[in-house]
């Protein structure tokens, strides 16, 4: 396989990753909003902090409000991470190595791509926010079903599962900060316990984790027990564990993957040692801080190793 | 629809589909009884599938403007063009003894040249020709061919003949479109092909890919075949992506290949560096290897003219076979074809005016305004003249053109190029001047499609069909 259509089916499946969960925190704030007790003050800006896009915002928006917070992570084209942006990039790669991925893969991603040009406002507007939000995710589902269902499980594939669990690993930490600040916020709140209660729910239902932490963890949501479920069960798709296991599963597929693969089991190994699931304030929020630093270095060793080499 | 069908002015030109307003052709039969049969709202929701179904198969074509690039979706009228597979069977062995020939003239130039040693091409026509490329003068690739993809564009004269307008030989295009309008067709009138005995056009990435591992240098069991496109910003990615993934090989871009001091080509692969056997270039000539042409060329590959020299690797269409297309040996064609097989040209050519020749030159300057006027080289429909269509003032630049640089134009005249039943407007049915672009194989063995790609101008009156140039397509249907 070309290391440059390795890179791209690899960023491809990033953006593909990025386009849904950025949708599905929207989602879940868009409902976290409407649980939460004014006195918090809570705001949607703090998706903007989570997804470390102060700088970007701040250039383009002065207000911190709702709609701008979600035009900005919806349609701007200024904003790399968007969805409209990560789908433009998401096309842009798939069109360049159509040759490889499965015809009908390119037919749903002009789709949805179709979707979103023609929709986007009904995703800024909040009265129909929700059946663009879920239609996009749907989208994004069907071209995950179809590429499950009918990709070869050759270097293709890995790459693509590489470039997912990397993307998703990441915005689980992302998403477990936001419950941390979140938290941070209702320290000294008479309401504290229930907001505790809905904030962790919510984190949860943004990773559509909420009835399997049920199952496993046999206990009502507690911010601690979240914490810890999201960052060390190792059968939920969304976990750190699991998506280290799974970037681990798809590096010992590839030629040349001595040097990527040790290091990625080294952080994999450190990662549980280093928790203090007692304390979800500062330490919480540096450790998450520590963890997107290893998944970015994973990255830039996949990049020299697979991408840019020779 | 029927009364759209009996008032279809079809009179003044050959028309494809219908002899007379209400009275369809043989092969087109079915068809046309088939859109009667259907109401106005019908045809308008199948040409609505048609429309979303080319937007979701992203099929497009990229057309330069001062604005930038835009990819564009390839306008595409539903109403198929049908030919008898009687007549397209002696079109086809026409096409074959023509490529043939070709081929044999090009390997002739680039060795003894006889052809002009024994006096049938006047040595003035590869003196100056711009497509000749001395570096390849003495090589020998595979089979003695040099163009391994032909499309040759055909046009129907008012008297339903064919006649070859050009042969295509460089790096032509649109054989995706062909595939992709067949398989729009598929799903916008589904029962039509219960009922018709339409030829299958499927297998030409098949027939391709055969063409091209029989060219491989290595004699192994998987050689490896790559398509080198120029990249995204080609007006047609779309197809080099397309053609790739059908023959299931690699699509590189130049700056994925090296060529190493074994003069072997390599492509940089996840695995490290791995050899390849033969590349089907996308890529013009003068810009496949910026050690020998284009020095500025980044698009090339460094060092592929020493790996094809050496039998290394397989180019196709190998460098040079551009010198066939030129408009200037488009006249010689027929010659060509007696002097190599001993035989009578099956299809004709447009009679053409070489301006180089002073008598044809001087007719061609005293009746430009019934003439169309084209540079030797160029392709996509730019730089040309059609006479009864122009100003005096365009004609007067031509004129001078031709005085300038006699040897760079050739005329022909304006041809009454046939018409076919297309829908424009808001369910209007009117007819438009159409083409007809075959595609040729040739390797050990040689193939021609069934049909293939035809190209209608969308403006009424027009006769220029070049994608670039405001044309659009139409399936063709080889009926039994």
């Amino acid at each position: 396989m070309l290391s440059r259509v390795a890179e791209r089916i690899y960023w491809a499946a990033r953006y593909l990753e990025r386009i849904e969960n950025t949708v599905r925190l929207i989602g879940v704030y868009d409902k976290l909003m409407f649980d939460l007790p004014r006195s918090i003050g809570l705001g949607w800006y703090n998706l903007i902090t989570i997804n470390s896009a102060d700088e970007a915002f701040m250039e383009r928006y002065k207000n911190q409000d709702e709609r701008n917070v979600v035009k900005f992570l919806l349609g701007d084209d200024t904003n790399y991470s968007s969805v409209a942006s990560s789908l433009k990039f998401a096309r842009e790669n798939l069109r360049t190595t159509r040759d490889v991925i499965p015809a009908e893969c390119w037919e749903m991603i002009n789709e949805l791509h179709l979707f979103v040009v023609e929709n986007l406002q009904q995703g800024i507007n909040r009265s129909q926010r929700y059946n663009f939000l879920d239609g996009v995710i749907q989208s994004c589902q069907q071209i995950q079903g179809l590429l499950m269902g009918t990709m070869p499980r050759d270097v293709v594939w890995y790459f693509m599962k590489l470039g997912r669990n990397i993307e998703r690993a990441d915005m689980t930490t992302r998403i477990l900060d936001a419950g941390v600040r979140a938290q941070m916020q209702i320290w000294g709140d008479e309401d504290a316990i229930n907001s505790q209660q809905i904030i962790w729910g919510n984190v949860l239902r943004s990773l559509g984790a909420d009835q399997s932490y049920r199952r496993t963890v046999r206990a009502s949501v507690k911010s601690e027990l979240v914490a810890q479920y999201i960052i060390e069960d190792p059968s939920f798709p969304r976990t750190i564990t699991y998506c280290l296991s799974a970037i681990i599963d798809g590096l010992e597929h590839l030629p040349k993957n001595e040097a990527v693969l040790k290091e990625v089991k080294g952080i994999q190994k450190a990662l549980i040692k280093a928790v203090d699931y007692s304390d979800l304030g500062e330490p919480m929020k540096d450790y998450l801080n520590d963890m997107q630093l290893d998944i970015a270095s994973i990255h830039s060793r996949i990049s020299q190793n697979w991408f840019t080499n020779q | 629809m029927t009364n759209l069908w009996n008032t279809y002015h079809c009179q003044d030109f050959y028309d494809e589909l219908m002899s007379s307003p209400g009275n369809p052709r043989k092969p087109a039969q079915k068809l046309v009884s088939y859109f009667k049969s259907l109401s106005d709202e019908a045809v308008e929701s199948r040409r609505r599938a048609a429309e979303a179904t080319i937007k979701e198969m992203g099929v497009s074509f990229t057309v330069y403007t001062d604005e930038g690039n835009i990819d564009r979706s390839w306008p595409f009228d539903i109403v198929p063009r049908t030919i008898s597979k009687k007549h397209w069977d002696k079109t086809s062995a026409g096409l074959k003894q023509r490529l043939k020939a070709l081929n044999m003239f090009i390997d002739d130039l680039y060795h003894d040249q006889n052809i002009i040693k024994d006096g049938v091409l006047p040595a003035y026509v590869l003196e100056n020709s711009v497509n000749f490329r001395k570096e390849c003068v003495g090589v020998s690739p595979p089979f003695g061919v040099w163009a391994h993809i032909c499309g040759t564009d055909l046009v129907r004269d008012s008297d339903g003949e064919f006649y070859v307008l050009e042969d295509n030989l460089r790096v032509p295009s649109g054989v995706s479109y062909m595939l992709e309008n067949r398989a729009i067709t598929k799903r916008v009138l589904p029962e039509l092909f219960e009922e018709v005995n339409i030829s299958p056009v499927d297998d030409y990435c098949s027939q391709l890919f055969d063409m091209l591992v029989a060219l491989s240098p290595r004699k192994i069991a998987k050689p490896v075949v790559a398509v080198l496109t120029p990249g995204i910003f080609n007006s047609a990615y779309f197809e080099h992506a397309f053609l790739a993934q059908q023959m299931g090989c690699e699509l590189v871009e130049g700056a994925d290949l090296l060529v190493q001091d074994d003069n072997c080509v390599y492509m940089k692969t996840i695995a490290g560096l791995e050899r390849v056997d033969v590349i089907y270039r996308r890529i013009d000539d003068l810009f496949i290897d910026p050690e020998v042409f284009n020095k500025d060329s980044c698009l090339g590959v460094k060092g592929l003219m020493r790996a094809w020299k050496a039998g290394n690797v397989a180019l196709a269409n190998a460098p040079g076979a551009g010198v066939a297309d030129d408009k200037v040996v488009y006249a010689f064609v027929p010659d060509i074809i007696r002097y190599y097989l001993n035989e009578e040209p099956l299809i004709k050519n447009v009679k053409t005016y070489l301006c180089y020749d002073e008598e044809q030159r001087d007719y061609v300057i005293n009746n430009i305004e019934k003439l169309v006027v084209k540079p030797a080289n160029e392709s996509g429909g730019y730089g040309m003249i059609v006479g009864p269509h122009s100003t005096k003032k365009e004609r007067d630049r031509f004129v001078q053109l031709i005085k300038d640089n006699p040897r760079n134009y050739i005329a022909q005249p304006t041809l009454a190029l046939s018409t076919s039943p297309t829908f424009v407007g808001k369910s209007e049915l009117e007819p438009r001047h159409l083409d007809l672009r075959p595609f040729i194989l040739q390797g050990k063995d040689i193939y021609v499609t069934m049909g293939g790609l035809t190209r209608v101008a969308m403006k009424k009156g027009s006769l220029v069909v070049n994608s670039s140039q405001g044309g659009g397509s139409k399936d063709t249907w080889i009926v039994e």
